[in-house]
This record gives structure tokens, sequence and C-alpha cells, in this order.
């Protein structure tokens, strides 16, 4: 049996740039920070004190506040983003298809603020007063459950968690769920709120995020030689991804093709890459092999480049393990220089960017990128956007555990 | 009374997230308020917090209506 062909044809996200995937692409090709001085809790006692935190949020915009307030903040995030996603394909749900349509959206993290919160009331109260909305409300594949509920979807119902892997696994294993039959249609991506006391702090603790608290801005330099850790982020993205045929048929506008996925681990350290990159290279080079194509067939790689010493190195390792000869034509940037680390949603606002990067043949910049460290000597696009030509791109999310995941996405 | 009535009748509003004029006294949460099962026991615990009070199991599952719930915090006040 040959298998079927994926492509996108809807897209939704809430990131630290906006709450829209044209906001959220019109800062990014302008080269703007979405990072801040945290104010949603008291952050005076930790050693970072900014995150990369969604704004101006309104939850009823999308669900009405008596169901939202049962959910913590990473799924309501997810909804939104799905929303958007569902919108903007057009895609309606009927009794004749809605077992074809299913759901992948996980969560590096899941629910965090609501365990937080819930530990103190059980500290200050006692057991009695735990919401009998706690579990529900804080597990990582309620997205995907309450999407179900929410647009009756009764199709494969799953929430992959692989920390910032997350949103690629999401949206890689929905593509093969397409491509084998077991649906049609799917929502898939990842959403995450972890700029919390424990969520920051752990981070910290792990010394992975940058301390540049005088310019917060200017924290997220991926390839600088002054880069100190990541800029830990919140947000969600969603994608419907559809079976080529089933698209055509519906007259749906179709953005590209999603045509690989590649997997690995560096069965090396929890935290830390090696050096040679091996992982990331095995990851890339499976995922552009699934696509059919070679190499040199791809123009844009949004890296997973999280602004830390060891990742950044070693995945400008990786690339050059895997193109080679074609390196000089490659472009390869980091967003997260103004998103910062959406951890379990990062692999699906990055794959959104890597099809706008198709669709506007321009390859988004990494910004702070001042003066590039030893060993980093690629074209990472640095602080202005180049137009440019674009036929496919790769997405890569790496994570703790050693996890990798890459997509590939190609012009339709 | 009266007192206790707007107040166990502004915690069902505000926990099922209906009008307060909805929320009549022979008004059944489920039914007509649109509560679930984790919903009425999530109202529960709140007429627990405001009233100070604590609803046995037992107690808590006999509360279905309005009324009923103004009954008991009324009677064990």
């Amino acid at each position: 049996m040959s298998r079927r062909r994926v492509v996108v044809t809807g897209m939704g996200m809430l990131t630290p740039l906006g709450n829209t995937v044209k906001d959220t692409w019109d800062c990014i090709l302008a080269g703007k920070s979405g990072a801040a001085m945290i104010e949603h809790f008291d952050a005076s006692e930790f050693s970072t004190r900014f995150s990369a935190s969604i704004k101006n949020f309104d939850i009823t915009e999308y669900m009405n506040p008596k169901d939202a307030r049962k959910m913590d903040l990473f799924i309501q995030y997810g909804m939104a983003a799905a929303s958007q996603a569902i919108k903007d394909s057009g895609i309606e749900v009927t009794d004749a298809n809605a077992t074809r349509i299913g759901c992948a959206v996980g969560s590096g993290i899941g629910g965090l603020s609501l365990i937080e919160s819930t530990h103190n009331t059980l500290n200050k109260s006692g057991p009695r007063r735990i919401s009998p909305f706690f579990v529900p409300g804080s597990i990582i594949n309620m997205i995907s459950g309450n999407l179900a509920i929410k647009y009756g979807l009764k199709g494969p119902n799953i929430a992959i968690t692989t920390a910032c892997t997350t949103g690629t696994h999401n949206i890689g294993s929905a593509m093969r769920m397409i491509q084998y039959g077991d649906a049609d249609v799917m929502l898939a991506g990842g959403a995450e709120m972890a700029t919390t006391e424990l969520g920051l702090g752990g981070f910290a603790a792990a010394r992975a995020l940058s301390t540049r608290n005088d310019d917060p801005q200017k924290a997220s330099r991926p390839w600088d030689r002054d880069r100190d850790g990541f800029v830990l982020g919140d947000g969600a993205g969603v994608l419907v991804v559809e079976e080529y045929e089933h698209a055509k048929a519906r007259g749906a506008h179709i953005y590209c093709e999603l045509s690989g996925l590649g997997m690995s681990d560096d069965a090396y350290h929890m935290t830390s890459p090696p050096a040679t990159g091996e992982g990331a290279a095995t990851s890339m080079a499976n995922a552009i092999r699934d696509a059919g194509l070679n190499p040199d067939q791809i123009h844009y790689i949004n890296a997973h480049g999280t602004s830390t010493l060891a990742g950044d190195l070693a995945e400008t390792n990786a690339a050059k393990l895997v193109f080679g000869n074609s390196l000089s034509a490659l472009r390869m940037s980091s967003t997260k220089s103004m998103t910062g680390h959406l951890l379990g949603a990062a692999g699906a606002v990055e794959a959104i960017f890597s099809i706008l990067a198709i669709r506007d043949q321009v390859a988004p910049p990494t910004i702070n990128l001042d003066d590039p460290s030893d060993g980093c000597d690629l074209n990472y696009v640095a602080h202005h956007a180049q137009p440019c030509v674009i036929e496919a791109t790769v997405s890569n999310s790496f994570g703790f555990g050693g996890t990798n995941g890459t997509l590939v996405f190609r012009k339709i | 009374m009266s007192n206790i009535e707007e107040r166990v009748k502004k915690i069902i509003a505000e926990q099922l997230g209906v009008k307060e004029e909805e929320v009549v006294n022979a008004a059944s949460f489920v039914e007509d308020l649109g509560a679930d099962s984790l919903d009425t026991v999530e109202l529960v615990m709140a007429l627990e917090e405001e009233f100070e009070t604590e609803i046995p199991d037992e107690e808590a599952e006999k509360i279905t209506t309005v009324q009923l719930a103004i009954d008991y915090v009324s009677a064990h006040q």
C-alpha cells in the first residue's frame, strides 16, 4: 500500500509575539522580541526574572468562562490555537466525517500552575478542598480531550509528551496516522504554560536559562558568543493536517505538503546533546529521506536553536554532517531568538514559521546574533529576514532525554 | 435567613456560571442549571468554604436543588 499524502490546511497560534498567526508572523519578520520582566508572580528571588509570556489573552473569545475555569492555562492556550486552526481550515465536522477527524495536541509539562495552586490549597486547607477539576484540568491529554468534546471529533485522540520535541512529534505522528489511514484530518501541535514558580525555578536550577535580567530582549541570542541559556516562553501552536485528496475534494486552501518525519535519540545525557550533533543529524537525515528528498533540496532550516552553549554548536555540527556540500546555499535560523523557548509548543509554532517561510519565500531572522561564536559559521539569517527561493523546509526540535524530531514541509 | 439565601444563590451562580435570576429556589443543579457531577462536588466545596462548615458526602449527595442547599445551610448554622 502506498502512503497517502498529507497537507496543511489550517494553522493557529498564541505566542509571546501575538495571539494570532498573522500578528506573530508580522513580528517575526520585523525581528521583534517577545521577552519581558515577569509580572504574573513575584520573581524577585529567582536568578532569572524574565520570560516570554502570553500577553492580553482573553479566553472568552474562545469558550465560556465557566468551562475555562476548569482548565489550566496551557489547556486554554491549546484550545485557543486549535479554534483558530479549525476556523482557518474551513473544515466542517459532520456525522459522516466525525470518526475520521482526530487530535494529537500535547504539552511538555502540563498544568503546572494548577498543580502548584492546588498543592498550596492542600497545605493550607486540607484534602477536602482539592477541586474535582484538578486532575482533568491539569493532565496533558486534556487539550485533545476537550477539543474532541467541543467539536465532536471522534477519531484518534492522543497527546504525545516528549519535552521540547512534543509539538514536532505530535504533528509527525498525526501525519503518520493520515498516511496509514487511521484518520483523514488531524488537529496537531502543542501548548505550554510553564512560566510558573516551579517551572522557572526548575529550569534555572538546571542552569538552562539566560540570566540577562538587565536586558531580556537581548537574552535569546542563538549562536552568539555571549549567549547564556534560553528564555522560557509560553504559548501554543496547532495545525490542521489533512489527506491531500480529502483537502482537494472540499476545495480547502492548502498551505504546503507535510512530507517527512524523522526521529532519533542522543542516548547521551539527560539535558545536554553530544557536541558532534550525531543524534540531531540522524533525525534530520531520517526526515529528509522520509520526504523523498535530497539534502540539497532543503532551502531553510528552522533550528531548535535555543541559545544554550552546547545545543547551538551541536545543531550546527549536525547540519554540517547532513548537508555537507549544499551548506553554502542553506539558511538556518532560530525564531526562538524572538519567541523564547515554548517547550512543548515550540515544535508546533516553529512548524508554522517553516510553512510561512515557504508561503512568503522568506527566511525569518535570528535576532541578537551580533558575533557568532567559534564553530558557528553557517548562514543564520542574522538580524534581518532574507527573501529567497524556498521549496522545502526542515523544522527541528530536541528535548530533554535526548529525544529528537524533525519535520519536512514542501511547496505544493 | 434571607441573608443565607442570597449568599447561597450567589455562590451557585458563580460556580455554575449562570445568571443570578436563573437561580430560583426550585431549580435543580443538573436539570435546570446545566451542572454535571463534578460541578456539584465543587459547588458543595464552595458552600463549605463560604459557611465554614463541613458537609458529609452522604448529605452532599442529597443537595440537588437551590432550596435544598438553602435548607441545609440554614439548618447547620
